[in-house]
């Protein structure tokens, strides 16, 4: 009887497991599918190439797609050398001591925030006391803020995983630290650091609360020229027509939904692509 | 003969479009009530077409939020759904911000209920004031008027934060701000329009324009202020007889904004063509007559 019983719950828990898989993979696929349904049918070349209008057949999210575009570039080229440098230190550098594990406490509890923390932050910080104003390095700085854990904790986890053998093998060749830092550690963990960097920043691109709150605007009817030109971003142009009377922006709001997934799939799929072409270390 | 029309077509292409386009730079920045966006956002469209280097920046951070940046002179004009209040009034002036009130527009703030509701035929002041008012005992329809049924009311309305609540709550209960706190809140109207569609005992307010688009999901309820149940329609909520719950809404605009060429003939711009745009948005415009006198108010203004 126990072996009939040990059965049962074997076949139990495989299908619980299955059934949480495929809800999940359903639920995803009926949004998905609301949202084109919605959306599809304002898709067009004129919804990429023009600015918001009052008119649904008219409006479009170029300034959005540009400002998004700039936020997210300006995000990366703050967060990738801060993010990937304070992971080097604290992998192969800090001193295995009491405060550096408050530290590392610290910097798992950030990635944890609500992001909306990080907009009052940017708020009280960029905007008002380096007076950057609602620019789009007040925008990227903020967002850095909100991804810099999560891409330190990312690229922590790469380094980590690369073998000890591989230092050992450079300090016996007579290799200094940063040389083997520089020249084994970091080639081996690319590959996760990259998968870090792209899909925090693809987290970033979706953000809308912070950035409402550091006053991203929404009209916006030219392209920003410069990193001190205020913006507007893909999610809150889709909030913003989302929040409107009438139902045909509630159809472009799908569609900019729809734009905003694209560019998160593509960028998910640079990670992948990236991850299979630089894994050449294989251990 | 076709060369010489498309010859013809652009000469007169390229002869018409300097004249339009003036050399007016720099930028317009206004902030303020997600309820007047819509309106600012058509008017700052159509001005963009006539000044292509002046930039307009619209933000919604509501009301409120834009008076805090307006108040420190953060921005040139804010859209206000409400009058500014007197704590507002004093941190200006603390921040040496002058400024003139315009308003652009009306609007009727709707209460609606679900369609299938078949006992409603209208509400009065008095009663709408029973069901609101803080600590108000009113749970179930039959407690509103005693032939209507005995079941549960739901009550929906905006966030506390908006000009709409604020409004709805001085005209109603007297004192804006100030109601019964049990019920569905939302920011967005739009879920409040599901919200009441999609329940039979719902009771909710909320601005015209969102009536006027989901006329199949709710049914507005005609208020009587003692002279007779009344609609919201555009023509009653022009001459007030859609009373207390037709307001008018603002832009306020910051003095030193008012002597900059581009800020100066953008709210002229608003003036002139708010008639015609507050329409199209789906709010009610103001009489012709008031326009011209806020054009005035505005030209004294800016000459001080």
């Amino acid at each position: 009887m126990a072996f009939d019983k040990r059965k049962i719950f074997n076949t139990a828990f495989f299908w619980g497991c299955r059934i949480s898989t495929w809800g999940a993979i359903l639920i995803l696929g009926i949004l998905i599918y609301h949202i084109v349904k919605q959306g599809y049918p304002w898709i067009s070349e004129n919804f990429i190439t023009n600015f918001p209008s009052r008119f649904p057949h008219k409006a479009g999210l170029k300034s959005a797609l540009a400002g998004s575009l700039w936020v997210i570039s300006f995000t990366a080229l703050i967060v990738v050398p801060l993010g990937v440098s304070t992971s080097i230190f604290l992998e192969e550098y800090a001193p295995r001591k009491r405060y550096m594990r408050w530290i590392q406490i610290n910097i798992s509890n950030l990635a944890g925030m609500p992001s909306i923390i990080y907009g009052l932050l940017g708020l009280a910080i960029f905007v008002r006391f380096f007076n950057l104003d609602r620019s789009i390095w007040a925008g990227a700085l903020t967002l850095s803020l909100l991804v810099l854990p999560v891409i330190v904790i990312a690229s922590q986890g790469a380094i980590r995983s690369v073998p000890q053998s591989i230092r050992d093998a450079g300090y016996a060749l007579g290799a200094r630290k940063w040389q083997v830092v520089f020249q084994q550690v970091i080639p081996a963990a690319m590959p996760g650091i990259m998968t870090g960097v792209i899909l925090s920043t693809s987290r970033a691109i979706g953000e809308t609360a912070p950035l409402i709150i550091i006053g991203a605007l929404s009209y916006v009817a030219y392209l920003p020229e410069g990193p001190m030109d205020s913006f507007t971003v893909l999610p809150v142009q889709i909030y913003n027509w989302a929040s409107r009377p009438q139902e045909s922006f509630h159809g472009l709001a799908a569609a900019g939904i729809m734009v905003l997934l694209t560019i998160l799939f593509i960028m998910n799929f640079i990670a992948v692509y990236i991850r299979q072409k630089f894994t050449k270390f294989k251990y | 003969m076709k060369v010489f029309k498309l010859v013809i077509l652009m000469v007169g292409f390229f002869s018409l479009t300097p004249n339009v386009y003036s050399a007016v730079k720099g930028t317009v920045r206004v902030d303020g009530s997600s309820t007047v966006f819509p309106i600012t956002e058509a008017v700052a469209e159509e001005f963009g077409k006539e000044h292509r280097k002046v930039r307009v920046t619209v933000g919604v951070s509501g009301t409120g939020g834009g008076f805090k940046k307006f108040t420190i002179g953060e921005i040139d004009i804010n859209d206000a759904s409400r009058r500014i209040k007197a704590k507002e009034i004093k941190k200006a002036k603390k921040n040496g911000v002058k400024y003139l009130e315009l308003a652009v527009a009306y609007d009727g703030i709707t209460v609606v209920v679900n369609p299938k509701n078949t006992w409603v035929s209208h509400l009065t002041r008095t009663e709408l004031k029973k069901i609101w008012q803080p600590g108000s005992k009113v749970k179930t329809w039959k407690d509103v008027r005693p032939n209507w049924p005995d079941r549960k009311i739901r009550l929906y309305g905006p966030g506390t934060d908006s000009g709409t609540f604020d409004y709805f709550t001085e005209a109603i209960n007297g004192k804006s701000h100030v109601s019964r706190s049990d019920f569905t809140k939302s920011e967005d109207d739009n879920v409040l329009v599901q919200g009441v569609g999609g329940d039979l005992d719902s009771l909710g307010f909320f601005g015209f324009a969102y009536y006027v688009e989901n006329k199949k999901r709710v049914r507005a309820v005609p208020i009587d202020d003692g002279k007779g149940p009344v609609m919201p329609t555009l023509t009653s909520i022009n001459n007030g007889t859609y009373s207390p719950l037709s307001r008018p809404i603002f832009i306020y605009v910051n003095k030193i904004g008012a002597k900059k060429a581009q800020v100066n003939k953008f709210v002229k711009y608003y003036l002139n063509n708010a008639p015609q745009l507050v329409k199209e948005v789906g709010y009610v415009p103001l009489r012709a007559e008031e326009y011209q006198a806020g054009l005035k108010k505005f030209s004294e203004f800016a000459a001080l």
